[in-house]
């Protein structure tokens, strides 16, 4: 076993990226803190007045306010719509179930630039039929993302039911459980944290997304992306850092623990 | 009978997404092929503009030459941080999964946003030189196309890390101590035995990075700072600063034409599980 341990060599250029992938996570952090009103490195004193702007402009707390509102729907639709197709392709296993999966993985592996293109196409033509769903608004992004995420749904999903031991299902076919039975009372109690996971992974997708969300808004629905790409493109706003940072501690310390529970968890006999 | 109702099942599972898919994306990108045909006017004008704009054929060179770029960075640095993160000592595998998936799981913006930081005129590199005394002007790291490199390949690490580390853990370990037992010294067991029973997942990984590499859009836009327009960001600048949208469509479809024959050549390679870990 020894003989499979990582040498120095592949240690030492492992370190190099493991502290090239967490640099510009860190370097955030100092910028957040600069007194000036531009994007540098505070030198000397230290001043919380970019925070204190997240608070006092309200464009900041709408935004994350539209973000979950988005989020929370299209994580919703995609998750739904993946769970269907997921148990109808494992309970029923029909013919064609590589070309349809295939099919359902399209928004993943064509250009995120060629989808936004797409979506802005279909936003600016449900725009002209109504204006509840369209260009530049919510339930218009909504949709878009819905149907951005919903691949990865699918693919979690998948994968929690070939983990499924099929003879369960057989087990209460056999006892003559009909089909909505074997799918709430057998399948689904079985692939719940698959579920779950697809449902947490769709909302933090498109609670980030923003290639698609800058071709299909423009000033009414300012998602949280959306509004920092807007500080991000000409003169940096250090606000941004401030943004950042937050984000950043959010998932750096849900990821740790999550990594320490996975840890104890496998390597506990319990 | 019953087989009219399993089938009226069958569709009633799998129809939503299908139906939701074609309407909401298949459909919406027929109309964007047919802008390519029809926009300004009807005919192929806005393909020979593709084959003889000398801005887009510079535009198409560049974005092949950071991606291929980017594929290597990334390869070699995710086989390195794989390696650990499947074959090291439990803190040591610890380290690697926080250092993998922090990254994968903060936004392309904040991350582009990083690099700012870290790169610019008065980003965290160049005040320390300048304060260090090592150079007086700052160094232009960012807004050019080394930036761009440099951003993409953070980027894209965890998502060649994830094909990669799957190859590695399902090598036999019998093979390897075989190796061992006939002699073979640890350099050379890793270099003739290990790397060789990776290259499935290598070839998995070097093609997802270099499909996402090509429709790459954020990074390049904010990293780039105009000067080094990869494909992705040309699209955007014809749709919304240059309205000229039948050359963005013709643009996109010639990228999902080129994708669709790279993708059906390296189709064995391909397994969708492996992109999320």
């Amino acid at each position: 076993m020894n003989s499979s341990r990582p040498g120095p060599v592949i240690l030492i250029v492992a370190t190099a990226v493991a502290l090239f992938l967490l640099m510009p996570l860190i370097a955030v952090i100092p910028v957040s803190f600069t007194p000036a009103r531009f994007l540098s490195m505070p030198s000397g004193n230290l001043s919380l007045r970019h925070y204190q702007a997240l608070m006092d402009n309200p464009a900041w707390g709408q935004s994350i306010l539209l973000s979950l509102r988005i989020g929370i729907l299209s994580s919703a639709i995609a998750t739904a719509l993946a769970t269907m197709f997921g148990l109808g392709i494992w309970m029923f296993q029909p013919r064609f179930s590589a070309l349809l999966i295939g099919f359902v993985l399209l928004p993943l592996v064509v250009p995120p630039v060629v989808s936004a293109m797409t979506l802005y196409f279909l936003m600016t033509t449900l725009s002209s039929f109504n204006s509840w769903i369209g260009y530049d608004t919510w339930l218009g992004v909504a949709l878009a993302h819905a149907v951005m995420i919903t691949p990865f749904a699918v693919v979690l999903i998948l994968v929690a039911l070939y983990q499924v031991d099929r003879r369960i299902d057989l087990a209460a076919r056999g006892l003559g459980a009909n089909l909505a039975t074997r799918a709430f009372r057998i399948i689904i109690p079985n692939i719940k944290f698959g579920i779950a996971t697809a449902a947490l992974l769709s909302f933090v997708l498109s609670w980030e997304e923003i290639g698609v969300t800058l071709f299909i808004t423009s000033v009414n629905a300012i998602t949280l992306p959306r509004l920092m790409w807007m500080g991000l493109r000409d003169n940096i706003d250090p606000a941004i850092a401030a943004i950042s940072v937050l984000l950043i501690v959010i998932t750096a310390v849900i990821l740790a623990f999550r990594i320490f529970i996975d840890r104890r968890r496998t390597t506990d006999p319990q | 009978m019953i087989g009219k109702s399993v089938t009226s099942r069958k569709i009633l599972l799998l129809a939503p997404l299908l139906l939701f898919l074609g309407l909401a994306y298949v459909v919406p990108f027929l109309g964007v092929v047919r802008w390519s045909f029809t926009m300004p006017e009807v005919g192929l004008g806005q393909y020979r503009a593709l084959m003889t704009d000398p801005l887009v054929q510079s535009v198409f060179i560049r974005t092949l030459r950071i991606c291929l770029i980017v594929t290597a960075a990334v390869l070699v640095t995710a086989y390195a941080i794989a390696y650990v993160w499947v074959r090291g000592s439990s803190v040591q595998r610890m380290l690697a999964e926080f250092c993998i998936l922090v990254p994968f799981w903060i936004s392309v913006l904040t991350r582009a946003f990083g690099w700012l930081a870290m790169l610019s005129n008065r980003g965290l590199i160049n005040t320390w030189l300048q304060s260090a005394g090592i150079i007086s002007e700052p160094l232009a790291l960012a807004r050019n196309e080394l930036g761009v490199i440099i951003g993409m390949t953070h980027f894209l690490i965890p998502f060649a890390v994830f094909p990669i580390a799957s190859a590695m853990r399902s090598i036999d370990e019998r093979v390897l101590l075989a190796a061992r037992g006939m002699g073979a010294s640890r350099t050379r067991i890793f270099w003739t035995v290990f790397v060789p029973l990776t290259y499935g997942g290598l070839i998995g990984a070097a093609l997802i990075v270099f499909v996402f590499a090509l429709g790459f859009f954020v990074t390049p836009a904010i990293l780039g700072g105009g000067r080094s327009v990869m494909v992705a960001e040309l699209v955007y600048l014809r749709i919304f600063q240059s309205p000229d949208w039948g050359l963005g469509a013709a643009i996109s479809v010639v990228l999902v034409v080129f994708i669709g024959i790279l993708l059906a050549l390296m189709r064995r390679f391909i397994k969708p599980a492996h992109m999320i870990g």
